[in-house]
């Protein structure tokens, strides 16, 4: 199980890395948003997700899988979810001034 | 309780609601925005003379016992910090008063300001390192607002490379403590030094190091600064300031926290690296300061420069060259916010920018002129001002380590810091003044006075060593000795096995 999850991490981070890299401004932002689920997998996973049950007292006998890395999960979720917010909030402003999503056409206007 | 250690996050965070509220009226926002400021002095203040007393402090949320908890710990280094940000970002704030465009006062700039020192001192007083990462993301959410803040053409193209270098930094700290949680299974600051020291700090836990390297040297600007400049020379003069002042001296004090508590055990790759990584900073930023017209870029260099000296005591790693770096960095966030103040300034009165077409300042605005003055002898560590005392201490624990190379460097950056502002100095403020007096926009007393407290400042704090140096001394000691901080922390829990 936890085999698979580090492949579909991996996985994840190479598109998340291939979008990135892309000059389409929204492109970009979706690779951030794919990297941030990328990492969480990889959380849940350090946490040893496949072995043990839920941990409440009185639903079984254990082993207890471990809560922490779900609460950090559920912290940078919310992280991730505003900046993403802002990315595309940000990316629209930017595009209503410039008139172009493209990153490229972006360098050149830096330095006007 | 230590209830106490909890405001310095708290004061500024309520006072970002409140104000949120008070849009309609700027004159409320500003009232309720200098209340705060004053009462967070206060309180820094307190809290730093209660350490003095009781020595490191320690608030555990929710009652939850270390390492359960999420907690705040408040030593001397933390706590002086702290005290820095609040008085800088209060002097900053009273300029912003002055200059900042009624639109900008409208959209939340000074809710967002204080969301950034909430997040900034949150930062240094946290004693949790997934906190850490939230603390750090509240202070970036905050920076990308202000950063973006009635932005034109290029101060959005700038942003956009600013916050997606960010969200990339952010992704490898979490990377990093995802890796760290897996090997250690903790995330107390103190208990994972506990853990570290005893598993042995093998390939597996380097490799975690370096990740966390990278992650602070991205949010300091050490060597990963190439961003840096054209992000803190878009924005307007009080953000520029708030940012070189505050947001990479957080990168700069994580990276103490996690290299002198943390990953202490392998000096020779993390702390080699960080001393190799130190030096090509000092030599890009000497080479940026001095290859550019534009005095904002010119100010951003001077930040990466500072960056890599105050690594060096890092790099050094002895009791001296902390007490050195801690100094340096309480003077460079004095100092950053007088330089981008000033250079903010310069570029309002005038309208220009660039070096060669400002002229003779120094007749129309003589104060401004030997504001300038100071602030570029202090940032060069001439003796009566706060630079000076930094740099020796820093010199003085690279000699005891024998780093002699490390001395050379950085003393020969301060060469350029020198050069690089004298040349600011010469053109702009020296020659024929270009402006009449009729033509002369005025420079109002509400913008002269911070920026002459900051100056009054620099001045005190070289000045006053004397009154600094037993918190910094003890700051410096258990930057040194990290059994201290633990012993705090878990002190009557023990740690288990």
């Amino acid at each position: 199980m936890e085999v698979h999850m580090i492949i579909l991490t991996g996985v994840l981070v190479t598109v998340a890395v291939y979008l990135l890299l892309s000059r389409n401004m929204i492109r970009m932002i979706l690779g951030t948003a794919v990297l941030s689920h990328a990492v969480h997998l990889l959380l849940i996973t350090m946490g040893g997700a496949a072995e043990g049950h839920v941990p409440l007292l009185g639903e079984s006998d254990g082993p207890y899988v471990d809560a922490l890395p779900q609460a950090l999960i559920l912290t940078a979720i919310v992280i991730s979810f505003a900046t993403t917010a802002f990315l595309l909030v940000l990316a629209y402003r930017t595009y209503e001034e410039t008139g172009t999503d493209d990153l490229n056409y972006l360098r050149r206007v830096r330095r006007e | 309780m230590n209830n106490i250690l909890v405001l310095p996050m708290v004061i500024p965070l309520l006072t970002g609601f409140v104000l949120f509220f008070l849009r309609p009226s700027v004159r409320a926002q500003k009232l309720v925005a200098s209340l705060s400021i004053l009462s967070l002095i206060a309180v820094s203040v307190r809290m730093l003379l209660k350490i003095r007393d009781a020595g490191i402090l320690r608030l555990d949320f929710g009652g939850w016992k270390p390492p359960f908890g999420i907690l705040f710990v408040g030593d001397s280094f933390a706590a002086l910090l702290v005290l820095t940000t609040s008085i800088v970002s209060g002097l900053i704030l009273f300029y912003a008063f002055a200059a900042t465009e009624r639109r900008h006062e409208n959209m939340f700039f000074y809710p967002f300001s204080f969301f950034l020192v909430a997040g900034v001192n949150g930062s240094l007083l946290t004693g949790d390192l997934f906190n850490l990462f939230v603390c750090f993301e509240v202070m970036l959410l905050a920076s990308y607002v202000l950063v973006t803040l009635g932005g034109g053409k290029s101060q959005l193209a700038e942003s956009m490379k600013y916050v997606a270098i960010n969200v990339v930094a952010s992704w490898f700290f979490l990377v990093a403590l995802a890796f760290l949680y897996g090997t250690i299974g903790t995330l107390n600051m103190a208990h994972i030094s506990v853990r570290v020291a005893e598993a042995g700090q093998g390939p597996l836990l380097s490799a975690i190091a370096v990740i966390f390297l990278i992650v602070f040297a991205l949010k300091a600007g050490l060597l990963l600064y190439f961003w840096l400049p054209g992000s803190y020379s878009s924005p307007p003069a009080p953000v520029a300031a708030l940012f070189a002042a505050l947001l990479t001296k957080v990168g700069v004090y994580a990276m103490f926290r996690v290299f002198t508590l943390i990953f202490y055990h392998d000096s020779s790759i993390t702390h080699g690296l960080i001393g190799a990584m130190a030096v090509l900073t000092l030599a890009g930023g000497s080479l940026g300061a001095v290859a550019y017209k534009d005095i904002r870029v010119i100010a951003s260099y001077n930040v990466v420069i500072a960056v890599g000296f105050m690594m060096l005591g890092l790099a050094v790693f002895n009791e001296a060259a902390f007490r050195g770096s801690v100094y340096y960095l309480i003077h460079d966030m004095v100092i950053k916010a007088l330089l981008f103040l000033a250079v903010g300034s310069m570029i309002l009165l005038t309208g220009e920018s660039r070096i060669d077409r400002m002229s003779g300042l120094i007749r129309n605005y003589p104060l401004l002129g030997w504001l300038f003055f100071i602030t570029m002898l202090s940032l060069a560590g001439i003796p009566p001002f706060s630079g000076f005392i930094g740099k020796v201490y820093t010199g003085l624990g690279a000699v005891e380590g024998g780093n002699y190379w490390l001395l050379l460097a950085g003393f020969l950056s301060s060469l350029f810091v020198l050069y690089s502002l004298l040349r600011i100095f010469m053109n702009c403020f020296w020659g024929e003044t270009t402006i009449t007096r009729e033509e002369q926009r005025p420079l109002n007393k509400k913008k002269l006075i911070p920026l002459s407290l900051l100056g009054a400042l620099t001045l005190a704090i070289g000045v006053g060593t004397q009154v600094l140096a037993p918190f910094v001394a003890d700051a410096a000691h258990v930057l040194a000795n990290p059994e201290i901080y633990i012993e705090a922390v878990l002190g009557e829990v023990q740690p288990d096995e």
